[in-house]
């Protein structure tokens, strides 16, 4: 697969290397509106052969891959935005509008469309047919969901449904893998162009839905019992007491299996970094080489990778959830909260997952649908308390502050401060929300629609690809960007060599640069040293532990009470405090800043953030350093 | 069946989509909404003359859930007035479309 597509930084390679996986023998699209199980079926189709990135120059998701016909021949899927027209309101529907119509540059126009359609909900889907097959591309009209269908009493004759479309049409239950030969069948026929019957005037959204309903009944289309047990669930999960019951142990059972079951996990993580680090180390010769890997490579990259298994359980819930159907329930149970900072529903569980991590975070903010709330809850979900940080709080904390009981026995002076500062984050965050909803993400009156799926079981097959998409873009990162800011601060950290060996970090290119940093930090509290630690922390905010370690000369895993001794002497308690606010707000993080360069397409939305949030972290730090001494 | 006051009101003048409670059913008259909002809720379903009933909500009552063309679809309050109806005259039992 090319590798460039993932960026689209890159324009100009994208845009020549892009097709060479898909341009063998044909280019197909799969559109269909938002619900009718499009993906589950881009799923079933191509399996593992797939890959996300984003369109070229927009924040539109690109999924492409690669079905395997029986005779062996592949086929390129191109899976567009769930759209509800072609008439394009969103740029969800201009991009799928674009590829359709052979509009973009970087996409190659699809041969032939596959229309995915909810079969129990036929009279409205049917709606998007009549713009599709307007087209006059090779459709093949998928009625998704067969299995509902056909278990809720519904009906629908294909023949003469067919007839009336001109094209073929298949009924298929993408969840049960059921009808996928026909797809395949269409995929490997010659595909002729639709002829439709009659077709609507298209920009008439009633004569549309006339025309839809009449194609329906001359197919003998017979809607389906409303789903008994979607009623049933809802009583209980939509109930005015026990829903935001449901909805709170939802949330706290979240919480804590990223908090808790993860644990054991990421342990066992960072001991196999740890051994295996040693092990490398043991194994080669004494060398700059070795150094390099061991402390640069190994440790860099292993900060970060140990995150992997509550990314994954974050996912796992995200996936569960979302498939259920249950998300959009408990969005619009979170919607009246979220919209007094000017957001919506679907913004809460994305920032809840940022008290774990904002890259993942950030990443599911794809399911909010509205860009302006997408782009503000990925602009404030660094704001959360995220694990990385939790080391470094309970580093400072521990030296600066007895644990005094504060509440009697229940609370104590650390797990207060602890507390104070997961508050801190958090009204940072509602803050810049209500700012940014106020300002240059305004939603103006554009309506807030959410659509409630029935519930449905997830399937193991799409929560799994999911996951391992979502680990793929994660480890790609540590991989990547990751390795590359660790190589480089290792080098800072080495250079220059004295009498051939690595000088003391003080002396070093980083001490250097904590040096100059010093003049700047001075009015916070900081002096050289800690100068030194904001800088590597840039990697991973835990990041600052081991340099510090490293500075003052000791190994933090069996010296803590030391690396605290020396805290203690470094800083005052003002100081301390400026440190922890510093930690609380600032974006040291460069995994976050490349997932958000990703996520919103470019490099305005990470910059302004970066800058903003360091704003904030200085003037928060400078405040705090001054009032309290 | 609704109030009697009400349901007076209904026969003369319209109303909007806040003032059904669960489970009571109107028709649609028409959006009172800009071109481009007012079309895409035509796309998921609210079209005049559609039937729309009232089901669940948030706590508080809002958003709500409608039962329109076959889905269900939830609007917020500040939305949901702007959907002017008619009142049907019998009142559906709750949860049923």
């Amino acid at each position: 697969m090319s590798e460039c597509s993932d960026c689209h930084g890159c324009g100009a390679a994208s845009v020549v290397e892009f097709p060479s996986p898909l341009a063998s023998p044909k280019i197909v699209a799969l559109a269909g509106p938002p619900n009718s199980g499009k993906t589950t079926l881009f799923n079933r189709l191509t399996g593992l052969r797939q890959k996300v990135a984003n369109f070229p120059g927009v924040t539109v998701e690109q999924h492409t891959g690669i079905a395997e016909l029986p005779d062996g021949r592949a086929v390129g899927i191109i899976d567009l935005p769930g759209i509800y027209s072609l008439s394009p309101q969103s740029e969800d529907e201009q991009v799928a509008h674009d590829v359709l119509t052979g509009g973009r540059a970087d996409t190659p126009q699809p041969e032939a469309i596959l229309l995915v359609l909810d079969s129990t909900n036929l009279s409205r889907h049917l709606m998007l047919a009549a713009p599709i097959l307007g087209l006059g591309v090779p459709t093949l009209i998928i009625l998704n969901m067969a299995d509902d269908l056909r278990n809720r009493g519904g009906h629908v004759d294909i023949n003469q449904l067919s007839a009336q479309l001109g094209a073929p049409v298949a009924l298929v239950s993408a969840r049960q893998g059921e009808g996928l030969d026909e797809v395949f069948e269409f995929l490997a026929s010659a595909m002729p162009a639709p002829a439709p019957k009659e077709l609507p005037v298209l920009h008439d959204v009633p004569k549309c839905r006339e025309w839809a309903g009449r194609v329906g009944s001359r197919a003998s289309y017979r809607a389906p019992v409303p789903p008994k047990w979607t009623r049933r669930l809802d009583s209980v999960f939509l109930h005015p007491v026990a829903g935001p019951l449901v909805f709170a142990v939802v949330v706290v059972a979240v919480f804590q299996t990223i908090f808790t079951a993860a644990v054991p996990l990421m342990d066992g993580l960072r001991w196999l970094f740890e051994v295996s680090g040693k092990w490398v180390a043991a194994t080669l010769p004494d060398s700059i080489f070795r150094s390099l890997l061991v402390e640069g490579v190994w440790s860099g990259v292993g900060s970060v990778v140990v995150f992997l298994p509550q990314v994954l359980f974050l996912f796992l819930f995200i996936g569960i959830l979302e498939d259920s159907g249950y998300l959009a329930r408990a969005a619009l149970i979170a919607d009246r909260t979220m919209a007094r900072v000017g957001l919506q529903g679907k913004s809460f569980i994305p920032l809840l997952s940022a008290y774990a991590c904002a890259v993942p975070a950030i990443l599911s903010t794809r399911t909010i649908e509205n860009k302006r709330d997408r782009f503000a809850t990925i602009l404030i979900a660094p704001f959360m308390t995220c694990s990385a940080r939790l080391p470094v709080y309970t580093l400072i904390i521990a030296a600066f502050l007895p644990n005094r009981p504060v509440l009697g026995p229940f609370l104590g002076a650390r797990a207060a401060a602890l507390l104070g500062l997961y508050l801190l984050g958090f009204l940072a965050a509602v803050a810049t929300a209500r700012v940014l909803k106020s300002s240059i993400l305004k939603s103006g009156h554009t309506p807030f629609l959410l659509e409630m799926p029935s519930y449905r079981w997830p399937t193991m097959r799409s929560i799994g690809l999911r996951l391992f998409d979502r680990a793929k873009v994660f480890l790609r990162r540590a991989g990547t960007v990751i390795l590359l800011v660790t190589v480089v601060l290792w080098i800072m950290a080495h250079l220059p060599p004295v009498n051939g060996k690595a000088p003391a970090i003080a002396d070093s290119l980083a001490g250097t640069v904590g040096r100059t940093l010093e003049p700047v930090i001075k009015p916070l509290g900081f002096n050289w040293k800690i100068g030194i630690g904001l800088v590597t922390s840039l990697a991973a905010r835990e990041t600052i532990i081991g340099t510090l370690g490293a500075i003052y000369g000791m190994d933090p895993a069996s010296h803590q009470l030391g690396l605290q001794k020396a805290l203690q002497h470094d800083l005052t308690p003002g100081g301390a405090v400026a440190l922890l606010v510093f930690f609380a707000f600032a974006m040291q993080c460069i995994s976050t800043i490349a997932v958000v360069r990703r996520e919103t397409g470019g490099w305005k939305w990470p910059i302004l953030q970066f800058t903003y949030m360091g704003v904030l972290a200085y003037g928060g730090a400078f405040l705090a350093a001054h009032l309290i001494r | 069946m609704q109030l009697s006051g009400n349901n007076v009101q209904a026969k003369t003048s319209f109303t909007t989509l806040v003032d059904l409670r669960r489970g009571d059913a109107a028709t649609l008259d028409h959006i009172d909404l800009p071109g481009q909002d007012a079309r895409r809720l035509m796309e998921l379903g609210f079209l005049p003359g559609v039937r729309i009933t009232a089901g669940y909500s948030a706590p508080g009552g809002d958003p709500r859930v409608f039962q329109v063309d076959g889905s269900e679809i939830a609007l917020r309050r500040e939305t949901a007035r702007r959907l002017k109806v008619r009142l049907d005259q019998t009142r559906q039992a709750p949860g049923m479309p």
